[in-house]
């Protein structure tokens, strides 16, 4: 699995980031991104969806292929 | 007292100050949703009230529609003074872009999740020493010994202002938003507010502090200081949004755990569920609506709109809309799929997000640590006040 921030989307409610920070980072003004590329190790794909279905601003996505 | 007409179309007629809207405004929003979901009202200019999530998250991120400059959901009717007291408003709330950006971004460096981390020692110290206070009392008011106490506290610490004075900013703060239907005590309680930082600015520029008065007066945007005026809204802003919102939110939770012990015990004995529940809490019981001006003539979901008609940012009723979220009315701990929007949506997200979220986690795991078991004393009146702030004002609670 892989995931990924859209910047644009992005407002800073941090709801990721509460929710899993081993994937996500943010930054001083709340805007969230992926830690590394985005790949989601298997055991953390679990939060990963969590993360993504309570987002307000439907800013995460999954690109896995 | 706030005394409304009772209302008897609420399609047409709302009124957010009537009790029983400020009492069970759930039921209000759901039978909305079925007949008229952006209900209208002539009772305090023309004011649209949308109960969708859909359409509060339509209109909050449209900004070119529906701008920010007026933000309160009581308009104020009463004498305006010949000078305005703040030319800009209170950024960036109240502001559009471009003045909303640069305001933002000197606001949020002081709510980012690495400095609220710097605040929780503090929040929690704050919070076991008012539990302590009533301890061996075996009743105490949750909402107004407890809630009431804490944010306006760490809100004094952070803009570096006394705590002593903890209640005088909370008598201010209520003023502007609790009792913003009587012209007269939101007046005045605006104007004591705005002084008091006009004094303060002057101190901090002879006296420099590290707190977030003191750092906004020495920050330079291209090259040039920030206007007093700027600083000033921008201080009131952090003062008004930062006490009585998250004190509601804290209080209603409370409400729920008295009421609900299973929940209370869940919360009590399990650490792991409090980042989900914490969300789930802020959902059902969001306590902030926001509003918008409407900037030219607009349909909206049918809805002819005026320039200059109000629009109500429910963020409330869109946290119970059925189609966005299943069995809303549940509180359910561990709900996994949660977008809610208690802090807003699109670029006026809240910008103290993440320290009303830590104040009211801290707040709830210090009262449970050591009153894991408490209900609502038998006989004892539960109130609540509404408006641009929904809240439990009262809340008298037992425990063995």
């Amino acid at each position: 699995m892989r995931i990924r921030v859209d910047p644009d989307k992005c407002t800073g409610h941090a709801r990721c980031y509460g929710l899993a920070p081993e994937l996500f980072s943010v930054d001083d003004y709340g805007l969230s991104s992926v830690v590394g590329d985005g790949t989601v190790p298997p055991e953390l794909e679990d939060k990963a969806r969590l993360a993504i279905a309570n987002c307000p601003e439907y800013a995460i996505e999954d690109v896995s292929g | 007292m706030t005394d409304v007409r009772p209302v008897a179309d609420w399609k047409t007629d709302f009124d957010v100050l009537s009790p029983a809207y400020v009492d069970d405004p759930f039921s209000i929003w759901d039978d909305l949703r079925e007949s008229c979901p952006v209900a209208h009202s002539d009772r305090r200019g023309s004011t649209w009230l949308p109960t969708t999530y859909k359409d509060v998250v339509d209109l909050a991120h449209d900004i070119e529609h529906f701008s920010s400059l007026d933000i309160t959901v009581i308009p104020f009717t009463g004498e305006e003074p010949e000078e305005p007291v703040l030319p800009y408003g209170v950024p960036p709330i109240s502001a559009d872009p471009p003045l909303h950006t640069f305001t933002r971004r000197l606001l949020l460096p002081w709510f980012s999740h690495r400095k609220v981390e710097s605040y929780e020692a503090m929040t929690r110290e704050l919070c076991a020493g008012l539990v302590e206070s009533f301890l061996a009392d075996g009743r105490a008011d949750a909402a107004a010994d407890y809630a009431q106490q804490i944010p306006v506290r760490v809100i004094a610490a952070i803009l570096g202002v006394p705590a002593e004075l903890s209640d005088t900013f909370t008598g201010w703060v209520r003023a502007v938003l609790e009792f913003a239907d009587d012209m007269e005590v939101r007046r005045d309680g605006t104007i004591a507010l705005i002084e008091y930082f006009v004094a303060e600015v002057e101190r901090r520029k002879q006296h420099p502090g590290d707190d977030l008065l003191s750092a906004l007066l020495q920050t330079e945007v291209d090259g040039q200081p920030i206007e007093d005026s700027i600083v000033l809204g921008v201080a009131a802003l952090t003062l008004i949004a930062g006490v009585d919102t998250t004190w509601s939110a804290i209080g209603s939770s409370l409400w729920h755990l008295a009421t609900h012990p299973e929940d209370a015990k869940t919360l009590a004995t399990d650490p792991e569920a409090m980042p989900l529940a914490i969300e789930e809490l802020l959902r059902a019981y969001s306590p902030v609506t926001m509003a918008r001006v409407v900037t030219g003539d607009v349909e909206f979901e049918g809805c002819p709109m005026h320039a200059g008609d109000k629009v109500l940012m429910n963020f409330p009723a869109a946290n119970r809309d059925p189609a966005a979220f299943e069995n809303p009315d549940a509180v359910v701990l561990d709900r996994a799929h949660n977008r809610h929007v208690a802090f807003g949506s699109g670029i006026h997200r809240c910008a103290g997000s993440n320290l009303a979220r830590m104040e009211l986690r801290v707040a709830i795991e210090e009262w449970l640590k050591r009153i894991p078991e408490f209900r609502i004393e038998e006989g004892a009146e539960v109130t609540w006040a509404g408006g641009q702030v929904r809240g439990p004002r009262s809340v008298p609670v037992v425990f063995p």
